[in-house]
């Protein structure tokens, strides 16, 4: 049997949501921020939000996140996209409004955002890639490194006395008055992948239907940055990510 | 406090610019407190908005968060505005830029302070160079407004309005704490409504508010470009629409000007210090008139440039050390003597010492054709 005779509609067990475009994505193989993309298009055309969706996108890697989802998008400045996210929600408060955004923005540049956003209770979706470390400049150390993990400019491996210790955002989020669901996740499998599809979901109702602010941390890879293969990357991430940062839900008043 | 439409009301200039808002269909405010602006934020939660025209009003957590939360707002064609201080306005000035970049709407009031640093919390007029000259990176320009009274504060969130989403620039009212705190009447502007989401898709169809997706490719605000010359032509646009402001929105007006020999340039609160120097000036024989910019920016260059050698010299005016009698200078082009008096830190110059600082430009302009740096 020749290829051809297989590629036909019928024989479709699998596609990319239609929000995804054809646009080819700059991501590194093995890096998670592909697969979370998929998750947020499959979900906004499952909701039927495509008319009803303010992305907002942060400067990191996923700077460029607006090239692939046929959705509106807001470029945000790097760490104030809960910022900006804050004042669309209240200006558009029947949309579905989230953000993205990786660990030096939402845990570094951009705490004061991120906390008072979810402090203030913002009626928005966030989600929060954690691959501890800046991907976009080159490996750089991020807040979230691990302790004795080596990056660019700690490259002896982090150290308390030299660069301090890595910030639980996610647990801090969990403490605050204002969030309604905080979740951490990872897609290193099928059903993390599912689990973690599940959790967005629950993430964008929550924005819909007004009850609050969701988190929702993506414990990632990032095979260059931490110059592994995208299988190892996987692999250490399981050996040493999860054991500091354990996925499962963390805080949920919806239910 | 309960206004019947049209009514004169005595107001702080930073009530006026809360109350305009409101009335003019603002949908939403967006800042943080700071000494001598907290009125606008302080004037709007008194009279909730939220529950009559609608207009969101939050108390940010920084001026960074506010000038974003501005960002965000112009993004998705909503009118929105927020208010600040010479260090807050400072702090903004990336998002500032942001904005710029992505020839978003939006109106930035800032009531100065003395400076430079955290300064004083006495009226200023040192941020002329931020306001004009901005402290984002980029090439960009922001049109910018000058009250000089209760009332043109009321009037400059309306024409700032309409300038802002015209020419898809950010608007300054750059006002100072004497306007901001000073109470004066106002005659407040009859209620415009709030644009239906429907009138901002009409208006808006580059805003990123989702309406209309399935009709039409996705829209995205993002200030980064990696193709340098993209880049460039984006740059180029703007520049182009620049020019188009700069020939279109320049607005000044004259006090005593038409026979006059020698003339003060002057805005905001130091223009109504300028007029009664001139009237002082007057009254002495001699034949003084006064120059005032009510755009920053676009600057009245033309006609600065114009009518320069009718005037055998020109002081600038101005609450700080020499930031607009730069620009004056530019304009002037040499063609007649320009010197500067100002007070900084907080200080405002009386007519009295303007009149003898006018003086004294009239003896230095006698004698004195070198270059003004010349000591």
């Amino acid at each position: 049997m020749e290829l051809q005779d297989i590629i036909k509609p019928e024989n479709k067990v699998y596609g990319k949501p239609s929000l995804m475009n054809e646009t080819p994505m700059h991501y590194c193989p093995g890096c998670s921020h592909g697969l979370v993309h998929k998750l947020v298009a499959e979900i906004i055309e499952e909701m039927g939000m495509e008319e009803d969706t303010i992305a907002i996108c942060p400067v990191g890697c996923a700077v460029f996140a607006y090239r692939y989802v046929d959705v509106d998008w807001i470029e945000a400045s790097h760490g104030r996209a809960p910022a900006c996210a804050s004042s669309v929600k209240r200006l558009w408060p029947k949309k579905l409004v989230f953000t993205y955004q990786g660990d030096g923005d939402m845990a570094c540049i951009g705490t004061a955002e991120a906390i008072h956003a979810m402090n203030r209770g913002e009626n928005i979706a966030m989600i929060f890639i954690n691959n501890a470390i800046y991907g976009m400049t080159g490996g750089q150390m991020a807040p979230t490194t691990l302790m004795g993990m080596k990056t660019a400019t700690c490259p002896y491996g982090r150290q308390a006395d030299l660069h301090g210790y890595p910030l639980h955002i996610t647990d801090i989020a969990a403490t605050l008055e204002g969030t309604c669901y905080v979740t951490r996740q990872a897609v290193n499998t099928v059903p993390n992948i599912r689990k973690a599809k599940k959790a967005i979901r629950q993430a964008f109702e929550n924005s819909l239907k007004g009850k609050g602010c969701s988190l929702v941390e993506i414990v990632s890879t990032c095979a260059s940055g931490w110059k592994k293969t995208p299988q190892q990357a996987n692999e250490w991430m399981e050996e040493n990510m999860f054991p500091y940062y354990p996925l499962g839900d963390l805080k949920n008043t919806v239910e | 406090m309960d206004e019947k439409k049209n009514d004169y009301v005595l107001l702080k200039g930073n009530e006026a610019i809360a109350k305009a808002a409101i009335r003019y269909g603002y949908d939403g405010f967006f800042g943080y407190p700071i000494t001598p602006q907290s009125e606008v934020l302080e004037t709007l939660a008194v009279d909730k908005p939220w529950e009559t025209t609608g207009m969101v009003v939050l108390q940010a957590e920084s001026e960074l968060a506010s000038i974003n939360m501005l960002y965000g707002a112009g993004c998705t064609g909503k009118l929105a505005f927020t208010s600040s201080s010479s260090p807050g306005i400072a702090l903004m000035q990336e998002g500032i830029s942001y904005m710029a970049a992505c020839e978003l709407p939006g109106v930035i009031v800032s009531v100065g302070r003395g400076g430079p640093g955290l300064g004083t919390i006495q009226p200023g007029q040192a941020d002329y160079n931020q306001a004009v000259y901005g402290g984002g990176n980029g090439d960009y320009n922001l049109i910018v407004l000058a009250p000089n009274s209760v009332q043109e504060m009321c009037d400059c969130m309306g024409k700032a309005k309409e300038l802002t989403f015209k020419w898809r620039v950010p608007v300054v009212v750059l006002s100072d704490g004497v306007i901001g705190q000073m109470m004066e009447k106002v005659l407040l502007p009859e209620y415009t409504p709030r644009r239906t989401d429907e009138e901002i898709h009409q208006q808006c169809p580059w805003a990123t508010n989702g309406i209309g997706l399935k009709n039409r490719h996705y829209n995205v605000h993002s200030s980064l470009e990696f193709d340098p010359l993209v880049m460039e032509e984006r740059n180029h646009k703007m520049t182009e629409k620049y020019a188009r402001i700069e020939a279109e929105e320049v607005d000044y007006e004259y006090y005593m000007a038409d026979d006059a020999e020698w003339l003060i340039v002057a805005y905001g609160i130091s223009s109504r210090v300028g007029m009664k120097a001139v009237d002082i000036l007057r009254k002495k024989g001699i034949n003084a008139g006064m120059f005032r910019p009510k755009t920053l920016w676009p600057f009245p260059n033309r006609v600065l440039f114009d009518t320069a050698s009718k005037y055998k010299g020109i002081l600038c005016v101005e609450q700080s050390e020499g930031q607009l009698v730069k620009d004056v200078r530019i304009a002037v082009e040499g063609q007649t003597y320009v010197s500067h008096y100002g007070r900084s830190g907080g200080m405002i110059a009386s007519p009295v010492e303007v009149y003898h600082a006018f003086k004294k430009m009239m003896e230095e302009s006698v004698n004195s054709k070198k270059g003004y740096w010349i000591k």
